[in-house]
């Protein structure tokens, strides 16, 4: 099998963009803490209501100006929903399904994660600037998806 | 060697005199029927799409923008798409064969009917408003029974397209033993390996799913049912991806009047997305729970490694496209450039298809990166990077093909008036593209979602700063529509309308140059057993976390 010389170096380019971009998405991934959100803990999608954290969905503090947001989406809802919290706040997001997969999203900022029956997800984000941020869901989840929204009000 | 050339060429010049064999031709262009009206009704249900996203079209209660949106993924995904392959691959083996074998042209419309009911059935569900679940149909979303059922008959199309496929390519070997089979057939083992193995997971999901629907199981394992479905889904893309690369590498070296490609490299390109595909589908669950971060890391690895036999293929067209310039006359860096046949539709189309690989390839390695994955995941970025792979790569290849093999089937002739015809379509469809799929780039990296019908979200100032842009969905969709009509219109003439006449079915020559491609490139066996090991490495331990994961009931939201 006969490689002319400028494929041969045409697939060296290649192959280090591949290795490049496993190098810089791995760094990001586990020395910087960016991985994507993979939340391993399962959860019964049929007792969501009886189910710690999620029998008290709602705002709490945890540190300072740190959050933990506890919340459940259904069709076609987040709860709690218009969330207000200070400029500059980590919140940290724990949450899940009790119906259909859905997604939520942050546009303007990097919070995109799935939030599937049977699984709690985590993600975690910093409110710098202050604003109204609108929150969406961002998976097909019924009739109702283009509805399913609410803010979070960063003061 | 020689001998071989010379036995080929007497080969040649007999099926010239005979022509496409009758029966083949009318299977083969029964499945076309069925994939361009396909393509017809699909492109209208985009449009309406296109209309509702930009704010100007109110859909229907009867048929409102999630079944329109459903519809049109399965006419365009699953129908157009494998009915297309199929009519392709069998046409094109019924000529390298000389005629298919009885059992395997059985087998073909066996294989179309079986297609036909399935379609059918799913959709009248969706028509019916009881499957408005996205050609994807993530559960505990629960369609109808009859959704899963009509999809079964889908896949068990598949396999008998496929085992006639396996039957006719076997029969030669046995018939010539030790000698390497055709290039053409070559491609079409390729797709129908994948086709066969990455099937498999979705029929397993499938049957789940029906035992869930009809009650007879309660719960059905959400993230378990995500993981297979897209071990199936995205190798089915590339499994549109290589039917397209065979016309690459195989026709168009005929159509431009050159020789085709080292036949090394050609067939370790197919061995090599062959085995590579299926845990590619990981991909679509970067930000899903349930999976590891270390999984996702390997599995960026699993992704990209589809890019090295991709970079291969754009050298390898590339270097044949300057050969046949060069031979033709094209002097300096760039001369050969000109002598290529632009005005040839044959040829053109197909080369956009190429030239969108570059940016839809360098969009699809960027997304396949865990971080930036998590920016664009179900935005519209992703719709408009699969209307350049899929819609622009993919179409305007099949477009391309469609152009010969249709008149070498029908026994008829493309006039100069239809490739103008076919121009005009090619430059409707590649800017309504450009616009349509540039502003779903653009407005995705603002945040505007996929799969959702207009919505201001209560005249949010985001969303409605995504307004500009989704504009453009609706004037691309126009130029589409026409492009839509153009092609379908196109279709129909070569096959009932156009001037009689001969036309070839395009299958480039080796060049005499080349040196034979090595024996190990032959062992379907060999590439089987690697599938297999790269699909038991990528899931076998990612299912064992899922698999304990508590079920969910059979839930509708529409």
């Amino acid at each position: 099998m006969k490689i002319h010389r400028a494929e041969e170096i045409w697939l060296i380019i290649g192959v280090a963009i591949i290795v490049l971009s496993m190098v810089i998405t791995g760094y990001q991934a586990f020395a910087q803490g960016f991985a994507p959100p993979s939340g391993m803990e399962p959860i019964d999608p049929q007792k969501v209501d009886e189910t710690e954290p999620f029998d008290n969905p709602g705002v709490f503090e945890v540190g300072e100006n740190e959050y933990e947001v506890v919340m459940t989406l259904q069709a076609f809802s987040f709860t709690p929903n218009e969330i207000e919290i200070p400029a500059g706040a980590t919140v940290h997001f724990t949450m899940t399904s009790k119906d259909v997969i859905h997604g939520i999203q942050i546009p303007g900022t990097n919070m995109n994660a799935m939030v599937m029956p049977g699984h709690v997800q985590k993600i975690t984000e910093t409110f710098d600037e202050p604003g109204e941020y609108l929150v969406i869901c961002n998976e097909y989840c019924g009739t109702g998806h283009q509805l399913m929204s609410t803010t979070i009000t960063v003061k | 060697m020689e001998l071989a050339v010379e036995k080929t060429s007497i080969q040649d010049k007999v099926q010239k005199a005979l022509g496409v064999n009758p029966q083949d031709a009318k299977l083969s262009l029964t499945f076309l029927v069925i994939s361009f009206v396909a393509v017809f009704i699909g492109g209208f249900l985009g449009l309406f799409q296109g209309l509702n996203r930009a704010g100007l079209l109110e859909l229907p209660a009867w048929f409102d923008y999630y079944q329109t949106l459903t519809m049109h993924g399965i006419l365009f995904v699953l129908v157009f798409t494998t009915t297309f392959v199929v009519a392709y691959f069998y046409a094109g083996l019924s000529h390298t064969f000389g005629g298919l074998l009885p059992i395997v042209r059985k087998l073909g419309w066996t294989a179309l009917f079986s297609m036909v009911i399935g379609v059918v059935m799913v959709a009248s569900m969706v028509i019916a408003g009881e499957a408005t679940v996205m050609y994807t149909f993530y559960p505990p979303m629960q369609a109808s029974p009859w959704f899963y059922i009509g999809l079964v008959f889908l896949v068990l199309g598949i396999w008998i397209a496929a085992a006639g496929v396996f039957i006719q390519v076997g029969n030669w070997k046995k018939q010539n033993k030790g000698q390497r089979i055709p290039i053409f057939s070559y491609f079409a083992t390729g797709v129908f390996v994948m086709l066969t193995f990455s099937s498999i997971l979705v029929a397993v999901e499938v049957f789940a799913l029906i035992f869930w629907a009809f009650g007879i199981k309660e719960t059905i394992n959400v993230i378990v049912s995500r993981t297979l479905f897209w071990g199936f889904g995205h190798t089915l893309v590339n499994i549109w991806y290589l039917s397209a690369a065979s016309a690459w590498y195989v026709a168009i070296p005929k159509i431009i009047d050159g020789y085709r490609f080292s036949d090394s490299l050609t067939r370790l390109v197919v061995f090599l997305l062959v085995i590579l595909n299926i845990p590619g589908g990981f991909h679509h669950q970067i930000i899903d729970p349930g999976i590891t971060e270390g999984w996702k890391f390997v599995h960026v690895f699993m992704s990209l490694s589809i890019g090295f036999p991709s970079m291969m293929t754009a050298f390898a067209m590339f270097a044949v496209f300057e050969k046949t310039g060069r031979k033709k006359g094209g002097k300096g860096l760039l001369g050969w450039f000109k002598k290529l046949p632009w005005g040839d539709v044959r040829f053109l189309a197909p080369f956009i298809g190429m030239v969108a690989f570059i940016p839809g390839g360098a969009g699809g390695i960027a997304q396949t990166n865990n971080q930036l994955n998590q920016v664009v995941h179900n935005s519209l970025w992703v719709v408009g990077h699969f209307h350049l792979t899929v819609g622009v790569t993919v179409a305007l290849t099949f477009f391309g093909v469609a152009y010969w093999l249709i008149p070498y089937l029908s026994k008829r002739q493309l006039t100069p008036q239809m490739n103008k015809l076919g121009i005009a379509q090619t430059i409707f469809w590649t800017l309504g593209m450009i616009f349509m799929s540039g502003a779903m780039h653009a407005v995705g990296l603002l945040g505007s979602p996929r799969r959702t019908s207009y919505s201001t979200y209560g005249d949010h100032a985001t969303a409605l700063g995504w307004e500009p842009y989704l504009i453009f969905l609706a004037i691309g969709g126009t130029f589409l529509i026409i492009g839509v009509v153009l092609m379908v219109y196109i279709a129909f003439n070569l096959m009932f309308l156009a001037p009689k006449g001969v036309t070839e079915f395009a299958i480039g020559e080796q060049d005499p140059n080349d040196a034979p491609s090595p024996m190990w490139l032959e062992r379907w066996g060999l590439c089987i057993i690697l599938l297999i090991a790269i699909v038991a490495m990528g899931y076998a331990m990612p299912l064992m976390e899922m698999i304990n994961v508590p079920g969910s009931p059979p839930i509708r939201t529409w």
